[in-house]
């Protein structure tokens, strides 16, 4: 049986054509939901084959500070998750890269949880990422998400044991998140000596792998390109459109380029 | 603890990053080691008695009780502990877990009212491993006394200037210190809060200060209390009294969240008058904040309480109605401070004037032959400056 939703078959779509998935982030209402939608447009335009969206939220443990100040900056706008579905919903350009929301868990768990897989289903998400949800609070929200036909991304670290890597890639209906480093979102790219033998751990699993957390340039995103089935790159992104708008457009054409 | 691994009811949980999650698993096996490890219990026994100063004393308030003209007042002194508050208890038992128990050589905190900052300071001085504590800025504004005794202990202080400068912010930055040295540090959570297994973990370390008032209390009055009242902020010294008397369905318990400017106000930090469920730094619990899920920020004269959730296991016991949660203002909780100082010679921390303030309004209706025990958890020598600040330097 096939197993997955549009995330997945996009993945294994590029996978059969021999090339490697470019999924970039940024954060939804950075600086607010306007430009949110033409960066979509550019990002699209761009090359991206996935597109990963953030929800701003308060307390965001798991970022830096390039992603916890573009949620400043989001949550000033008053943007909310409520405002981001609506908002996906009633988007006049068409998207055609599948967006993945990444919420923490709390605008989620307050939004209700079965509403909120209900409506991001009707507002055109393909897959979600929680950062702060384990495996092992996870069931309620895997069968939900299959119900309504998302696909769900959890994250394997570094750290993560052989036993913990069956469940989450099992868990895992989209791909498997690879988090690069021991560390928040935007913060250096060291890999150490054991990552490749980490990753091909994870990639036996026999599971789409996208890599990111870290991947800040063209040269990284082409070297960590060649252990993974996708990169996944979010606050050098985000950092260009807020500081150098102008030269973003070239900055992703670059990565996806390396990719 | 409920059904679940972790919960307390429908209360607790593991919610973090993925990275830590092979910590949690490790500290969960080292914790239930732990609790038979006679080696570890001869060694932090020894420390608690001899290096501590346990057992604080049980201390009837004659004068406060006499004012008050109602239920005898006992003050469980946690405030005569070393380094001036309960929090050393589960600072000291766990900076002996991370060296001893799991070879880490650096251990990091967060702190509010700089209590527990002071408390994991002093456990890595005396175990030998470094140190650094995480603070907002706006609490070393208000505690500077406790940031230069960190230093003096050798910690380093790390100032957070993010969100509203307090201690939820002071813990999203150890969060993520401890994800990025994971292998090689501990995070020493300073209460009964966060992701399983730390608030068993933080219990099991405070359960001290239930089990010794009740033998005193026995000792002294041959029964048990009508009411133990203690202060919640994330809720530690609350539950390591009342853990003791759990079984014991006679005894009541109240616990007094910061009331702020008042509950209208919108400045307080009363969880359970003003807060609703919600899944924040690691835990399902009653939390501060908006209806689209954002923590709010809160507001408390005591930083020690100006957080925006609670303890899971208080979740549960409220829900349960077997304790009963209040909340005293900022004015009240000040009266309290002035008031015990007053009467009795001892200055408690803001944090316990919260329970002091609720002992006062509960102790006139009851009989003379009635017996509070209020958990002193801290001295105030800490807030002398800042009180004086708020009331003029009248």
């Amino acid at each position: 049986m096939k197993e997955g939703f549009k995330v997945r078959s996009k993945l294994e779509k590029i996978k059969a054509e021999g090339k490697k998935a470019f999924i970039p982030y940024i954060m939804a209402g950075d600086p607010n939901l306007e430009t949110t939608a033409e960066r979509l447009k550019i990002l699209e335009q761009s090359g991206a084959d996935l597109i990963e969206l953030g929800v701003p939220f308060s307390d965001p443990l798991a970022d830096g500070p390039t992603i916890q100040k573009a949620a400043e900056r989001a949550l000033s706008s008053g943007t909310t998750l409520k405002k981001i579905l609506q908002f996906l919903s009633s988007l006049k350009v068409e998207i055609k890269s599948p967006i993945i929301l990444m919420t923490y868990l709390n605008p989620v768990y307050c939004y209700g949880v079965e509403r909120f897989f209900q409506d991001a289903s009707k507002a055109g998400i393909s897959g979600v990422i929680f950062p702060d949800l384990t495996v092992e609070e996870a069931n309620p929200y895997i069968s939900l998400a299959k119900k309504y036909k998302i696909d769900t991304i959890f994250l394997v670290a570094p750290t993560s044991t052989f036993d913990r890597i069956k469940r989450i890639v099992k868990a895992s209906t989209g791909f498997v998140y690879y988090v690069s480093i021991t560390g928040i979102t935007g913060a250096s790219l060291k890999l150490d000596s054991t990552f490749q033998k980490h990753i091909d751990t994870v990639k036996k699993a026999g599971k789409p792998v996208c890599l990111g957390f870290g991947v800040s340039n063209a040269e990284e995103a082409k070297y960590v390109s060649q252990h993974a089935d996708g990169v996944i790159v979010g606050s050098a992104i985000v950092k260009a459109f807020h500081e150098s708008p102008e030269y973003a457009r070239d900055f992703i054409k670059s990565l996806r380029e390396a990719i | 603890m409920g059904k679940k691994r972790g919960y307390f009811g429908d209360y607790g949980g593991r919610f973090v990053p993925e990275t830590l999650m092979p910590a949690l698993e490790e500290l969960e096996k080292v914790y239930f080691k732990l609790k038979k490890d006679k080696v570890f219990h001869n060694e932090f026994e020894g420390l608690l008695r001899d290096y501590v100063g346990r057992p604080t004393p049980l201390y009837f308030a004659r004068r406060l009780t006499e004012h008050l003209g109602g239920a005898k007042i006992y003050l469980k002194r946690e405030d005569l502990a070393h380094t001036g508050a309960h929090k050393i208890n589960n600072a000291l038992g766990q900076a002996l877990l991370a060296k001893r128990l799991m070879n880490k050589e650096r251990i990091i905190a967060e702190t509010g009212a700089g209590q527990h900052g002071v408390a994991t300071a002093t456990g890595a001085a005396l175990v030998g491993v470094s140190c650094d504590i995480y603070m907002g800025t706006e609490d070393i504004r208000r505690q500077s006394l406790n940031v230069f005794r960190m230093k003096l202990l050798g910690a380093r202080v790390v100032a957070v200037d993010s969100g509203s400068k307090t201690l939820k912010d002071a813990i999203n930055e150890a969060l993520r210190d401890w994800t990025t040295n994971v292998r090689t540090t501990h995070y020493v959570m300073g209460t009964v809060f966060g992701p399983h297994p730390y608030p068993s973990l933080v219990r099991f370390f405070q359960s001290v200060i239930g089990r010794e008032t009740k033998k005193q209390i026995l000792q002294k009055e041959g029964r048990l209390p009508n009411f133990l009242i203690a202060c919640v902020g994330g809720g530690s010294n609350a539950i390591g009294l009342f853990s003791g008397f759990l079984p014991h369905r006679d005894v009541q318990m109240i616990g007094v969240e910061a009331g702020g400017k008042g509950i209208e106000t919108g400045l307080h930090a009363a969880r359970f008058a003003g807060g609703a469920k919600g899944i924040f730094q690691g835990c399902l619990s009653y939390v501060l904040e908006n209806e689209d899920g954002n923590i709010l920020q809160t507001q408390s004269v005591s930083a020690g309480l100006d957080y925006a959730s609670v303890g899971p296991e208080h979740a549960y016991l409220k829900d349960t109605g077997r304790v009963r949660y209040t909340y005293a203002t900022d004015e009240e909780a000040l009266r309290a401070f002035e008031l015990l100082s007053k009467f009795e010679g001892i200055i408690p921390a803001l944090e316990s004037a919260h329970a002091v303030a609720e002992a006062i309004k509960v102790a006139p209706k009851l009989s003379k032959d009635a017996i509070i025990i209020v958990n002193l958890s801290g001295r105030g020598d800490k807030d002398v400056q800042e009180v004086a600040r708020i009331k003029g330097g009248d």
